[in-house]
């Protein structure tokens, strides 16, 4: 069961807003995962670097945070490897479709007040609870 | 040389906040989303400070600046219209982040650990994005608005 928390959601939120804003002060780019990660499996020669670098920075950031708060990275859930890896295969299919995630649409384009993110987030939001309502309905916790 | 340590920044930033917010763990992001059951509201902080600390941001900084620091240019999405492919795309993204727990920032953070259930959903997640774009190739011109 997890617990409520407010202080460190908003903490954690106000770096991931800040981080994200260095990259479009540094660097004119939209802080996407999805469309950051999809480049580099797509490369263009002058578009790769600052790819890598941003997916690495976010690579080792974990590792260290792993080392000073592991209860982070606690991955247990009640799906299964094979839920997982459908799960990958649906966000794959669909951040390319649909041009981001969480981070481009949710954090960038929401700020950005992007009309298209205004309507893919509360889209993958309604269909993610009703994914979450059906699976612990249905698919029975293992 | 600044520019790409910077960039590295940037991302090493982006899964601290991740992590201290309580992305990285599928459980607080399935109790999120959980609206009818044991809802967990803490993960929409999450969304308040990044959306607060970014508009401030991006709405009083950088129409003072003429370009980035180390770039040419801003660059922002070209596509503007709402059209049926970006609300499939977001339908079938939300299914798999329901599904799974995780979307493509946290998993990648979390990637350095090695877990079994990482990899599958990285290597998976890649795979998808391939064949999204063989999809693509069969969706009509017409279901577009953004050409």
């Amino acid at each position: 069961m997890a617990e409520f928390e407010i202080i460190k959601p908003l903490i954690g939120g106000m770096l991931i807003g800040l981080s994200s804003a260095i990259l479009m002060l540094g660097r004119g780019r939209i802080a996407g995962v999805s469309g950051i990660f999809e480049g580099i499996l797509r490369p263009r020669a002058d578009e790769v670097l600052w790819r890598v670098l941003f997916i690495l920075g976010l690579c080792f950031g974990g590792l260290v945070m792993s080392f000073i708060y592991p209860e982070r990275f606690n991955l247990e859930t009640n799906r299964s490897i094979e839920m997982i890896a459908l799960a990958g295969l649906l966000v794959g299919i669909g951040v390319h479709i649909g041009c981001g995630c969480t981070s481009g649409h949710g954090v960038c384009g929401i700020s950005r007040i992007s009309s298209r993110s205004l309507v893919a987030v509360p889209t993958f939001m309604f269909v993610g609870a009703l994914v979450v309502w059906a699976v612990e309905n249905f698919a029975g916790a293992q | 040389m600044k520019r790409q340590i910077l960039t590295f920044v940037s991302g090493f930033l982006f899964s601290i906040g991740l992590s201290i917010g309580g992305m990285t763990m599928p459980s607080k992001v399935i109790a999120f989303l959980d609206v009818a059951g044991n809802w967990d509201p803490s993960l929409m902080f999450v969304m308040v400070g990044a959306i607060g600390v970014y508009s401030l941001i991006f709405h009083l900084i950088k129409p003072k600046m003429e370009k980035p620091v180390y770039a040419e240019q801003f660059k922002l999405p070209t596509r503007l219209k709402i059209d049926f492919p970006l609300v499939v795309g977001a339908a079938l993204f939300g299914a798999g982040w329901g599904l799974g727990g995780f979307c493509p920032g946290p998993a990648l953070a979390s990637s350095f650990l090695f877990d079994i259930r990482i990899l599958v959903f990285i290597g998976l997640m890649a795979l998808g994005i391939y064949l999204g774009s063989i999809i693509q190739l069969y969706i009509p011109r017409s279901f577009y608005r953004n050409d």
